[in-house]
């Protein structure tokens, strides 16, 4: 019988990723509701087992290690072999990862080989009895669908960044470590990662930011960006742009927040020159705090937002940025 | 080259989503629908290779009738021809169903490499792709915004965007690619083309014709059950921030963050 909460520990250049604090936290609230274990699963040869253990804090009670070279870097076709062999085995309930790139590149695939259904990009679980309920944003959030998982186990759910909030649940717990040897059929490995291309250092992906200053059409062109990057790099925030300043060239694909860009949920997200077309609310539309700073006071954006500036954002923002250094000095 | 492209067909961005009484579903009634935006990048992608290399593209279509305009689109664009796997028994059904049914098409048609969007923008999952080319025993590489096909080594280079840098991948032909913006800049269907795009061959499959059950498929074969649809959670009317001076209204947003917000 199927049992067991497992989750996935997301790594990278030997650095745990923040996501894997919040899926284990979530995990361990949905396995305290339900008596359940959590057990998070390391893929990998980076991470040692003293920063594994302390994955205790957080509420896995114990770790599958599996170290094999394959799976250093992350690639899809190792991941999957190795996660069907352990899943086949040992039968979790639920197996939850984080809705990074990772992630849901990894949970279409594990789906599709599991024959079981996945419920991307999660706001919200719960468990009624073995049973996962998970809420997810759909058209990008326009609308909430609550789904529950049919003659599919384990219920793979994903959960987007920065949504789920980190606990530590007792400081000195320590997870126990199961060492397992996997045979990875060498042969099934196609995909192979042959060249990384890193961003400009310090800059944190609109998805895992915990603030973002974006600009639209009414930035009126590329250069003005300066003044949202002073005050990004005051508040610690990232760069974001709306689909119009994206489509005339101004900011990068990579930048987009919307519904044909990136959803993204930080605590703090102020909207410069951005009227609010429905799609991009919908890339936003789970930011904790919304600030918007328009001339228009009739623009759509006042309506998600908890706090409205009427006014030119190019005098604004430049006051904002230099307002912000007081308090962040502090 | 033999290139496919998987596309779906969902609400315009612009769409205003009602939901319907039974709480499971949307009102589809007024509905512009257009070609999901990310499967456009996937078509425009595999026009350019085989502009480069020779060979054929087919764009393979699933749902009711009216995703043959989404398929014509294509063909206009510059598709060589289209399938449209349409049956009533398809309705409501969810991704792994749809996998199934696309990897089946699939069979009988040949490809080096299948585009697909990294996501429909209607139900947001992203993992059709992906199953399709696990059912079909392929590689797939996800959101591609460059692709290299190497012939001569018959394999793929693709840049895939990650959290903070760009992973570079290769995998071998027959391979899977799903499609992000910034891929290309897809063109717009010209009037010859629509002209032309009258006279190519769009085949129509029934479930049956792909040797699959109907009982596999639709609402009562879903693996992921919507219990309900919901409207977004409201967001509380906000607050105003009052002020004469630009200074002034900075110097209260700022207060207000810090102090009330606590994000500053």
């Amino acid at each position: 019988m199927a049992k067991g909460i497992w989750t996935l520990i997301e790594h990278r250049d030997g650095q745990i990723r923040k996501i894997t604090y919040e899926i284990i936290s979530e995990a361990r609230r949905l396995a305290d509701a339900s008596a359940q274990d959590v057990t998070a699963v390391y893929l990998g040869t980076s991470l040692d087992d003293s920063t594994l253990e302390s994955l205790g804090k957080y509420g896995a009670d114990k770790i599958i290690v599996v170290n094999d070279p394959s799976l250093e870097p992350y690639t899809t076709d190792a991941y999957v072999e190795a996660l069907e062999a352990l899943i086949k085995e040992r039968e979790p309930l639920v197996f939850l990862m984080g809705a990074s790139t990772q992630g849901k590149d990894l949970s279409g695939r594990l789906g599709g080989r599991l024959g079981v259904a996945v419920a991307q990009d999660c706001t919200k679980f719960s468990m009624e009895g073995e049973k996962l309920a998970a809420t997810r944003p759909i058209y990008a959030g326009k609308a909430y669908a609550t789904v529950t998982f049919e003659n599919s186990l384990p219920q793979i759910a994903t959960a987007r960044p920065n949504v789920m909030s980190i606990q530590v649940f007792d400081e000195g717990k320590k997870a126990s470590l199961e060492k397992v040897n996997l045979t990875i059929d060498a042969s099934k490995l196609k995909t192979k990662v042959v060249d990384v291309i890193k961003e400009a250092a310090g800059k944190v992906d609109l998805t895992e930011a915990d603030k973002i200053v974006s600009g639209g059409r009414g930035m009126k062109g590329p250069e003005n960006f300066k003044i949202l990057e002073d005050l990004a790099a005051v508040i610690g925030a990232s760069v974001g742009a709306s689909r119009a300043a994206v489509d005339a060239g101004w900011r990068p694909h990579s930048d987009q927040v919307g519904q044909t860009g990136k959803v993204v949920s930080p605590n703090l997200y102020i909207a410069c020159g951005i009227s609010g077309a429905i799609q991009h609310l919908a890339g936003m539309g789970t930011s904790k705090i919304i600030v918007a700073i328009n001339k228009d006071p009739d623009a759509p954006i006042f309506q998600k937002a908890d706090y409205g500036v009427v006014g030119d954002l190019f005098e604004v923002v430049p006051c904002l940025t230099e307002e912000a250094k007081k308090y962040v000095q502090q | 080259m033999n290139i496919v492209a998987l596309i779906k067909q969902v609400p315009d961005t612009e769409t205003q989503i009602k939901i319907a009484p039974d709480k499971k579903n949307i009102v589809k009634d007024d509905i512009k629908w257009i070609m999901n935006p990310y499967d456009e990048f996937g078509v425009e992608e595999a026009l350019r290779i085989k502009e480069k290399f020779g060979g054929e593209v087919t764009v393979v279509g699933l749902g009711p009738k009216r995703v043959t305009e989404a398929l014509r689109t294509a063909l206009a664009m510059g598709a060589d021809k289209a399938v449209l796997i349409s049956d009533d028994a398809l309705e409501g059904s969810d991704s792994i169903a749809t996998a199934k049914a696309l990897a089946a098409a699939l069979k009988d048609i040949p490809y080096d490499i299948i585009f697909t969007g990294q996501r429909g923008i209607d139900d947001d999952l992203g993992v059709v792709g992906a199953m399709v080319a696990d059912m079909l025993g392929i590689p797939h590489i996800s959101l591609g915004i460059k692709v290299e096909v190497l012939k001569d080594e018959n394999k793929v280079r693709v840049n895939r965007p990650i959290e903070g840098q760009t992973v570079v991948i290769e995998a071998p032909m027959p391979v899977l690619i799903t499609a992000q913006k910034g891929l290309n800049e897809p063109r717009y269907a010209s009037l010859p083309g629509i002209m032309k795009a009258k006279k190519k061959p769009l085949a129509e499959k029934k479930l049956a014709d792909l040797g699959l059950d109907p009982k596999d498929f639709g609402e009562g074969s879903r693996k992921l059950k919507i219990l309900e649809l919901n409207p977004p959670p409201e967001r509380k009317a906000g607050k105003k921030v009052e002020g004469e001076t630009p200074q002034e209204k900075a110097a209260n947003l700022a207060k207000l963050l810090h102090e009330e917000a606590k994000v500053i």
